[in-house]
């Protein structure tokens, strides 16, 4: 699974220097550092309860880190709002997934461009010039790319209510595929899903890195997936990281096995760590 | 025997009037819709939007076609100030919180009308038509008709706005997901001014239709009473429900003050109240999962 770019020296993506998370006295995330290269898959793991959801919504703008930084693409954002990550070039999924309920699913996919459009009220109203410039440039990109690549063309017209939970995360990946993000985050990618959906989704993940050149983040207790997708894996236990690098060199580092089962009998869990596949689940 | 010509005439009224409330209606749901805040001050918005209306249109003698767009943009300034000042503070706060917040802001907006144009009953300038309307036989008071005809242009521009504005798309993508919003790029803080600035605006021209065919006081806000009931009974969060809340409480006052009298309007009004929410507590078109207070 290694690309060339993830073990060469090309400047770090996204740079996470000694974040620290507290709500009141409760800290959620203590200096917390590590990089994301550039057209990388990074996965970030950890037992319940370590801080891994905290992480991302603080990377992605829904949570101000108490302390440390936060740089993407070189620029300090640790102060940017949310909604300038995301028009900056950070996509994400939700782990309870965040869709536009009652919309279709093609409209939710376009609200992922909506940052993008710069149609004005006058525009709109008279419907001319750019808006209709501007929608049709849209939905042939849409309909052309992303619709196709990730195969949902059967349920474009669907309402997002209306389909299976494997389905929902699927048009949440296209929305957020359609901001045409530079660093896609995805928060449980295959959490509740069988093994046909969590394959198809695999495949996703690793085209979107191949095809798209997009960079992957993700959070992911599936430890098969994430030993198979990942070029750099970040281990949290209680808001800290206590180990990272290569899938093979964490899969094996005594710490993590620790916090997996507690203390007892390391080499079975070991066993279960290498003979991958085996889902985490609700650790 | 019933006279169907007097039905006719008064249910036209009725429908007439309801516009109106369906407007008032439509302010009401844009700001719960997009930011889930129940705002008890409608009546008393709309009462400012008349006073402003008042004082550029009789006051600095300003042209109808002139005080009207001022009107609206002054209470789009109201409504920005009120979000920023009031509103956006307690973000995160319990929804009772805010609601009281609200309650409040209708005592500060009568005080503010009391104070800087005292609580005497005040005429605005007669700009609508007056020769009467007959459509077949029936006779219809042109302040109603052209009142009613102002509230369709505007509900129509409105809902035109929020189908293809991005703006409006971005209001309605904040009501269905405010997390998925902010993922998207949409400035969810900026929504929600945005919301209160439309609703100000879209109160304030309720506002100068009410008080052109009734006249202003510092005590007209309780129209917002059976703007309440209407959007109460349509479902806190639906357009369409504001909508046709708002013609059929009209029509309902229209009859009760017709064929009980005008004592009976408000009782007929909340009986229906009762009876909706008895069958469908969260109003004929709202969503289901409505929070309490």
């Amino acid at each position: 699974m290694e690309t060339p770019q993830s073990g060469g020296r090309a400047a770090p993506l996204l740079e996470v220097d000694g974040v620290t998370l507290a709500f009141g006295g409760v800290k959620a995330l203590s200096g917390v550092g590590f990089d994301v290269r550039p057209g990388s898959i990074t996965a970030v793991i950890g037992p319940n309860g370590a801080g891994k959801t905290s992480l991302f919504n603080t990377i992605s703008g829904f949570y101000r880190p108490t302390g440390g930084s936060i740089r993407f693409k070189g620029q300090d954002i640790t102060s940017v709002p949310a909604p300038r990550r995301a028009r900056m070039g950070l996509g994400r999924s939700f782990q309870n997934i965040a869709l536009f309920r009652g919309m279709t699913v093609l409209d939710n996919i376009k609200l992922g461009r909506h940052a993008h459009l710069k149609t004005t009220v006058l525009d709109a109203l008279l419907y001319i010039g750019r808006a209709s410039r501007e929608e049709a440039e849209l939905r042939r990109d849409i309909e052309e790319r992303i619709i196709d690549f990730l195969e949902i063309d059967h349920i474009r017209h669907a309402p997002v209510s209306a389909l299976s939970y494997g389905l929902q995360k699927r048009v949440e990946m296209a929305r957020a595929l359609a901001m045409q993000p530079e660093i896609l985050m995805l928060d449980e990618p295959v959490a509740g899903m069988n093994r046909e959906e969590t394959e198809d989704m695999a495949r996703f993940i690793l085209d979107v890195r191949e095809e798209w050149g997009v960079t992957v983040l993700m959070v992911e207790h599936d430890m098969g997936m994430v030993m198979d997708l990942s070029d750099h894996v970040v281990v949290l236990n209680f808001g800290q990281v206590i180990a990272q690098g290569a899938p093979a060199t964490v899969q094996t580092d005594p710490e993590v096995v620790r916090a997996y089962l507690g203390s007892g009998d390391v080499d079975e869990l070991r066993r279960r760590l290498r003979t991958s596949g085996v889902t985490e689940g609700s650790a | 025997m019933m006279d169907w010509a007097y039905l006719f005439e008064i249910s036209l009224t009725g429908v007439a009037g309801g516009g109106l409330y369906s407007l008032a209606a439509l302010a009401f749901v844009i700001v719960y819709k997009a930011t889930r805040v129940v705002n008890i001050a409608i009546g008393e918005m709309l009462m400012a939007g008349a006073y402003l209306f008042f004082t550029f249109a009789a006051m600095f003698a300003l042209p109808i076609w002139l005080a009207i767009p001022a009107t609206v943009l002054g209470s789009g300034l109201l409504g920005a100030m009120i979000e920023r000042t009031m509103i956006r503070p307690l973000l995160g706060e319990p929804p009772i919180s805010v609601f009281m917040v609200t309650v409040g802001l209708g005592s500060v907006l009568v005080g503010l009308v009391e104070v800087i144009w005292t609580a005497d009953q005040r005429r605005l300038p007669e700009f609508l038509p007056a020769q009467p309307i007959m459509i077949g036989d029936a006779f219809l008071a042109p302040k109603i008709f052209w009142g009613a005809v102002i509230a369709v242009i505007f509900i129509a521009a409105v809902l035109l706005i929020f189908r293809f504005w991005r703006g409006g798309i971005a209001l309605r993508a904040t009501a269905s997901d405010q997390a998925a919003a902010y993922s998207v790029g949409i400035n969810v803080p900026r929504v929600f001014s945005l919301a209160w600035v439309f609703s100000a605006m879209i109160a304030a021209v309720s506002g100068i239709i009410v008080g052109s065919i009734g006249g202003i006081s510092s005590s007209m806000g309780v129209f917002g009473l059976s703007v309440l009931v209407v959007v109460i009974v349509g479902g806190l969060d639906s357009v369409l429900g504001a909508l046709i809340g708002g013609l059929f409480i009209g029509l309902v006052e229209a009859l009760a003050g017709a064929y009980l009298g005008g004592e009976y309007k408000l009782l007929a009004t909340f009986i229906v109240l009762v009876a909706v929410l008895l069958v469908r507590p969260y109003g004929l078109f709202g969503t289901h999962e409505i929070e309490r207070l």
